[in-house]
């Protein structure tokens, strides 16, 4: 497939093609024609050149001016009058160069205003030829181009969807959640029974909520149970977890499936960078017209890496807090002594 | 013939124990539930075979064989298969990729039954640290404790024979490596290998000095000052624009 570039490349030499081919075409012409008015050699030269390189001019002009600006609506009208337009000034010019040259031969003045009707049709021809090839070419062109932007946004939204779906399976928690189903069968099966229920559970919430749903605290706490159930028979007693809130928040609104990928994230950092237990708390409050939500994991201030922005598993929440809100302060993180604290707001739309 | 099992899950480590009680010559010597624990218990009992999970607390299962001199031989257990081609790189007896069954479990351990009875030469393990997502930081012994450090902190390294110097705020720790593997490793992160015996952090780059007829000197904020070779200018200029 062509770059812009080459593709312009390619109508350059066209062009020139083109070009040639028309000189010739109306040297042969005007040699002709001038022939019958018995001019000098020199005359026909000078006079085939001049008109030729006008038309020249012309086409370039032509040419560069619908690289920017490409007729969308009568563009037949258009071709027409820029050509009657421009053969018309190259006329003009031609015959006042010409005039200034041969003003002292009576003669040559004469032929010229006798072939004048000849002369302004070949121009407009030659011209009106031009105009047409190029609408055509940049109109192809910009098709192409149109059809290659589309088929790129095509590929984005997919990769995008298959991103989502991705995420939403969650293949590392899956397949080490079905590691640990596969050690409890043997010794404790009802256990096992068990976390395969809650695996289910989890994961038909997963698949019922779209993230452009919204659900109460309520929900949202429910299927984050689930989640902190397994994630408690996976990692035993290191993993504790605390949900703190009071009645009056349970019936708040927030995103589905929001804060379960928070508490992930929270679980990952706490888990992966310290060797202890640890205690993943989650405090719902109310703000004025906002819920509030503090996730708060414990972290090792020696080994951590300086945390720039928000670390990956955020960064998708802000991207969708953005998206909802179109605020980039609803998601804020701090740190203090030894835990790593995240604080999202989420606005209650009546 | 001892065995430890190393993975931070303890359902895990479970099933482990459960599919080898089939070997009556094989014999747990320990569970550890983190690399530290690991590498300790390691040393301690000096294992013919571990089970190693890769994703774990603290130090991943890669930067733990790095700290080990002789390691034994590795069966990787882990739920993420973009490991795997790593896992053979280090030249792993198998790799398990959860959940397994008892039949794939027996394989590996029957390839290693295999194996075991030729001499192994364990490789030097040259990519390990590189797992994805580790390759931002550095793990060292220091005496008998572990120093992970973040690249970012890092201000300079220079050759030491067999070792390479990694000098940062906290002091210098030498690590078993080459020079080349850092140059490549630490490529991503505004690192440049500006001599033989230097490759140096670009961000505390404070100025670039002309030293001798080839050669140039580099200031870093921190006061230190690092020769600098022709070719090593050369790339220097490609990184920093100039």
């Amino acid at each position: 497939m062509n770059t812009p570039f080459t593709a312009r490349k390619n109508l350059v030499i066209a062009g020139i093609v083109y070009w040639a081919i028309i000189s010739i075409v109306y040297s042969i012409i005007l040699t002709g024609t001038l022939k019958n008015f018995s001019l000098t050699t020199a005359q026909v030269i000078i006079d085939t050149i001049i008109s030729n390189i006008l038309v020249t001019a012309s086409c370039v002009l032509i040419l560069n001016n619908m690289r920017y600006y490409l007729p969308r609506q009568e563009k037949y009208w258009y071709v027409l009058t820029v050509s009657l337009g421009l053969s018309g000034i190259c006329f003009l010019i031609a015959k006042g160069v010409l005039w200034i040259i041969f003003n002292d031969d009576p003669h040559y003045l004469q032929s010229f205003s006798q072939s004048t009707g000849i002369r302004y049709g070949i121009s407009f021809l030659l011209i009106g030829c031009f105009s047409m090839m190029s609408l055509l070419w940049y109109t192809q062109e910009e098709q192409k181009t149109m059809s290659e932007r589309k088929a790129d946004a095509e590929r984005l939204a997919k990769d995008a969807e298959l991103f989502k779906l991705r995420q939403q399976l969650q293949p590392h928690f899956l397949f080490n959640s079905l590691n640990s189903i596969s050690a409890l069968t043997g010794t404790q099966p009802e256990k096992a029974r068990h976390m395969i229920q809650q695996l289910s559970d989890f994961l038909r919430g997963t698949l019922k909520k779209d993230d452009q749903q919204w659900s109460t605290l309520e929900e949202e706490i429910q299927y984050l149970r689930l989640y902190l159930d397994i994630e408690k028979v996976r990692f035993g007693h290191r993993l504790q977890t605390e949900i703190i809130y009071t009645d009056e928040v349970l019936l708040l609104k927030l995103p589905s499936l929001l804060l379960q990928p928070v508490v992930e994230n929270a679980i990952k950092f706490g888990l992966y960078d310290t060797t202890g237990e640890i205690l993943i708390k989650l405090e719902a409050t109310k703000e004025n017209n906002y819920l509030k939500i503090m996730v708060q994991n414990p972290f090792d201030p020696e080994t951590s890496q300086p945390l720039k922005g928000t670390g990956f598993g955020l960064s998708s929440i802000q991207r969708r807090l953005f998206l909802l809100f179109a605020r980039q302060d609803l998601l804020k993180t701090h740190k203090n002594q030894a835990n790593f604290i995240t604080v999202i707001l989420i606005p209650q739309i009546k | 013939m001892k065995v430890i099992i190393i993975d931070d899950e303890p359902l895990a480590r479970s099933i482990v124990k459960e599919y080898l009680q089939l070997y009556k010559e094989i014999d747990i010597v320990a569970e550890c539930g983190d690399g530290f624990e690991g590498m300790k218990a390691i040393v301690q009992h000096e294992p013919a075979l571990i089970f190693l999970d890769v994703q774990m607390p603290k130090i991943n299962g890669f930067e733990m064989l790095e700290l080990i001199e002789n390691p034994p031989a590795v069966i990787f257990t882990t739920a993420f298969d973009e490991f795997a081609i790593k896992a053979f790189e280090l030249n792993a007896t198998d790799y398990l990729l959860k959940p397994f069954s008892k039949e794939r479990f027996n394989k590996a351990v029957q390839k290693y039954l295999n194996t075991s009875s030729i001499p192994a030469s364990q490789p030097v393990i040259e990519t390990a640290a590189q797992s994805p997502g580790q390759q931002n930081r550095i793990v060292v012994k220091d005496g008998s404790k572990i120093k992970i450090i973040p690249v970012n902190q890092i201000h300079y390294l220079e050759a030491a024979d067999d070792y390479v110097k990694i000098v940062t705020a906290e002091g210098q720790f030498l690590k078993k490596r080459t020079m080349s593997f850092f140059e490549q490793s630490l490529g991503v992160h505004q690192f440049v290998r500006i001599h033989r015996s230097y490759i140096v952090n670009t961000q505390l780059i404070t100025r670039i000095e002309v030293y001798e007829k080839d050669s140039h000197l580099v200031l870093l904020n921190t006061g230190a000052k690092l020769q600098v070779s022709k070719s090593g200018y050369s790339k220097l200029k490609d990184i920093l624009e100039i």
